[in-house]
């Protein structure tokens, strides 16, 4: 496999094994937890980093993971006092943390290898260097094998609880009475979260761990509607954001990571205009399609209304009715096409009359609105 | 004050504390408005407007940087807040979706500018994590020049902006409109946000924005103090982290500043009159041992009270047991009151309240009037 391809294949993995918990973050309305574990895992990576002097010990992952559940011990402390409201605590508890990390790189690593930018941003392009070896052997890229293991980790975690997460997601007051435990739940979801966090922060730089987990999961609940397909959808949305901002990256030679991020938002941007039935566009069909449904119904009480009066040969001229109605002249005949065309008025000369249909329907809609 | 005749410390605790102040202020704001995080958002939005504002000009100029973040800032809210109107998405993964995703967008622009062959693009990094040491005296005026006018404006349009923070239904129903304050207080939070990202960087930027006015929050319940505590803060913990990091080496200023002020929250929260944890743990521990005498005391006064005048007029243990549940020890009860000082045997078997006994009755009722009310 070429450098090129593996950086391919581990940021596609990234991206799905972080759309994966990204789908309740979204739904529990807790995304910008992600944002806070993602930078205040500062402190348990450089700690761990002091101890083990290796980048790729594995005891960097569990300390950033401790760390990651820490924060939200912290800010859930903070919302439980009720002293801080909940945006609040979050803004507090991470930045502290985020602090403390930066603090203890400058003070005692300006010798080590470990500075602030590459936790924060990330170097995809350098992932193909670190190889895992055992034996000697070559075995690919170190990071595919953690990110790897993360993501089968929550997927098997995912099926596995899955009606606790759903419950606990969608209703957490009947879990805790059916005795699901919500709060284990919620600890078990953040803990997912925080090894997601910490595997992808060499990848792809802490704060694109946010776009990874939120921009998939709120593409995929503009498409899907039910809760199993989302998290598929966001998984593959995931995937694809991966691949294109790899593709721009490699053609521009330009940050992967940023691309990725940035692809991520373009295609949450596609659906917020193109979703079938919630994007922006089929919104303003909707609407479109009401007042025209609206404009016809009009159109018919208005000739019931006159139909057999005296005036009737004025008010049911086609050449006159945009007048009656107030409308404009391509508007009623865009209504009257309509009409016609559903059967509630046929033309009669320069008269426009309802049909049988279209007096029961004006019927309807007039004795309907005196009801 | 030999510190302050160093003239880089001078002009980075100004910055810093020009910074404090108009974050402090505005903060309170999108405090109590629940859009703490908004800083967050709008600080990391800010990015690729600083790419694109050099690019275009090509200059480092402090207001052509700072009119770029601010345009990003202000484009990354719009983005939030139509996301919002127009579909399901909670405003929370709006906005970290709208940070994280103009934050990438700004990574492949400065890669963009780092192909450049000329080495002017040096030091824009600066923005992302902050670097108060290199803060130029221009810096600094261009600071002090928005901050000021970030000021100005809030105390003209305080009325709007309190009422729009406290019932912003209220204020369009007085024929505000509420959209165009909600723009131009939003415009403000990103000046203030400017501001502060070359001093303490886009990450660190967020606690300057929460954490003066969550400290001053503990402190007072009245908006104007409020303001004026959290601008304090702000000002405070701003000089006092750039003094610390330069008196102590290799201890960055953002991250400083930001440790100064988490302290000074967490004091305030332990020690905040009627409303820290400090005060919260008295009250239930002085609480807790009195409950069972309370009840006692106070029948004992009602008694009294129907004695006016007849201070030693004592009542039976008969009379008390009828008034209180079963079960309740009430010669003990007695004696431990009376070991207070609280009550006194006035003839065998009977009781009444003594003067101190009877002031803390009334003071109980006192008190359960307040928290009725």
């Amino acid at each position: 496999m070429t450098a090129e391809l593996e950086i391919l294949v581990i940021a596609m993995v990234t991206a799905v094994a972080a759309a994966l918990p990204g789908a309740y973050l979204v739904l529990r309305r807790t995304a910008m937890v992600s944002d806070a574990i993602s930078h205040a895992i500062l402190p348990g990576i450089v700690v761990a980093f002091f101890l083990t002097e290796d980048l790729n010990s594995p005891l960097l992952l569990i300390a950033a993971a401790a760390t990651g559940v820490l924060t939200v011990v912290l800010i859930e402390a903070l919302i439980r006092s009720r002293l801080i409201p909940e945006d609040a605590s979050i803004g507090i508890v991470f930045p502290a943390l985020f602090s403390i990390g930066v603090i203890l790189i400058s003070r005692a690593a300006s010798d080590v290898h470990l500075d602030t930018d590459s936790v924060l941003l990330g170097e995809l392009a350098f992932a193909p260097f670190h190889r895992l070896t055992v034996a000697g052997v070559d075995l690919g890229p170190a990071a595919l094998w953690s990110m790897g293991t993360i993501l089968v980790l929550n997927v098997g975690l995912i099926l596995l609880a899955w009606k606790e997460l759903k419950l606990a997601t969608v209703d957490s007051s009947l879990a805790a009475l059916l005795g699901f435990q919500p709060v284990v739940v919620h600890y078990g979801l953040m803990t997912m979260v925080s090894v997601t966090a910490v595997g992808a922060f060499d990848a792809v730089g802490s704060i694109l761990v946010v776009a990874l987990m939120i921009a998939p999961p709120a593409t995929a609940y503009l498409l899907a509607e039910r809760l199993a397909p989302m998290v598929v959808v966001a998984a593959v949305v995931a995937a694809v954001g991966a691949a294109l901002g790899w593709a721009f990256a490699l053609a521009l030679d330009v940050s992967i990571a940023g691309s990725i991020a940035a692809a991520s938002g373009l295609l949450f941007a596609a659906a917020f205009l193109m979703a079938p039935r919630r994007g922006l566009l089929a919104q303003a069909r909707r609407r479109q399609g009401q007042r025209l449904d609206f404009a016809v119904r009009m159109l018919v009480v208005h000739l019931f209304h006159h139909e057999g009066t005296p005036e009737a040969s004025e008010e049911c001229r086609v050449a006159g009715l945009h007048r009656h109605l107030g409308w404009s002249e391509s508007w009623t005949r865009r209504v009257v096409g309509k009409a016609a065309e559903l059967e509630l008025v046929e033309r009669n000369g320069e008269q426009v009359l309802p049909t049988a249909d279209g007096r029961r329907l004006a019927d309807d809609a007039v004795i309907g609105f005196g009801a | 004050m030999e510190l302050f005749s160093d003239y880089t410390l001078r002009v980075v605790a100004l910055g810093s504390g020009v910074l404090g102040a108009a974050a402090g202020a505005l903060g309170s704001f999108a405090y109590l408005r629940r859009q703490s995080l908004v800083g967050d958002a709008l600080s990391h939005a800010a990015l690729p407007g600083i790419a694109v504002a050099f690019l275009l000009t090509g200059s480092k100029a402090p207001l052509t940087i700072m009119l770029g973040a601010a345009l990003a800032g202000w484009l990354a809210t719009l983005a939030v807040g139509l996301v919002v109107r127009r579909s399901r998405v909670p405003y929370d993964s709006a906005l970290g979706m709208s940070l994280a995703v103009f934050f990438g967008i700004g990574l492949v622009l400065l890669t963009v500018i780092q192909k450049r062959p000329d080495a002017a693009q040096a030091g824009l990094e600066s923005f992302l994590f902050g670097q108060a040491a290199s803060l130029l005296r221009e810096d600094v005026v261009a600071m002090s020049a928005l901050g000021a006018a970030c000021l100005l404006l809030l105390g003209l349009l305080w009325k709007e902006f309190k009422l729009l923070s406290f019932d912003s239904e209220f204020a369009s129903s007085l024929g505000r409109s509420v959209g165009r304050l909600d723009g131009l207080f939003t415009l403000l939070l990103v000046i203030a946000v400017v501001i502060g990202l070359r001093t303490v960087g886009v990450v660190l930027m967020s606690a300057m924005v929460v954490a003066p006015a969550a400290a001053a929050r503990q402190l007072t319940d009245r908006l104007a103090p409020m303001v004026a505590l959290a601008t304090a803060i702000g000002v405070f913990s701003g000089v006092t982290g750039a003094v610390l990091s330069s008196l102590i080496p290799r201890l960055p200023t953002g991250p400083t500043i930001v440790l100064v002020l988490s302290s000074v929250v967490a004091i305030s929260l332990v020690f905040a009159p009627r409303r820290g944890l400090l005060w919260r743990w008295i009250s239930l521990g002085r609480l807790a041992p009195s409950a069972a005498l309370d009840p006692v005391l106070m029948h004992l006064y009602a008694l009294a009270q129907q004695h006016p005048g007849e201070p030693d007029h004592g009542h039976g243990i008969a009379v008390l047991r009828t008034m209180s549940p079963a079960g309740v020890d009430l010669d003990q009860v007695l004696e431990n009151l009376r070991s207070r000082g609280l009550v006194e045997r006035v003839d065998e078997g009977l009781w009444a309240p003594t003067a101190i006994g009877r002031r803390e009755a009334e003071r109980h009722l006192a008190s359960q009037n307040e928290t009725a009310s």
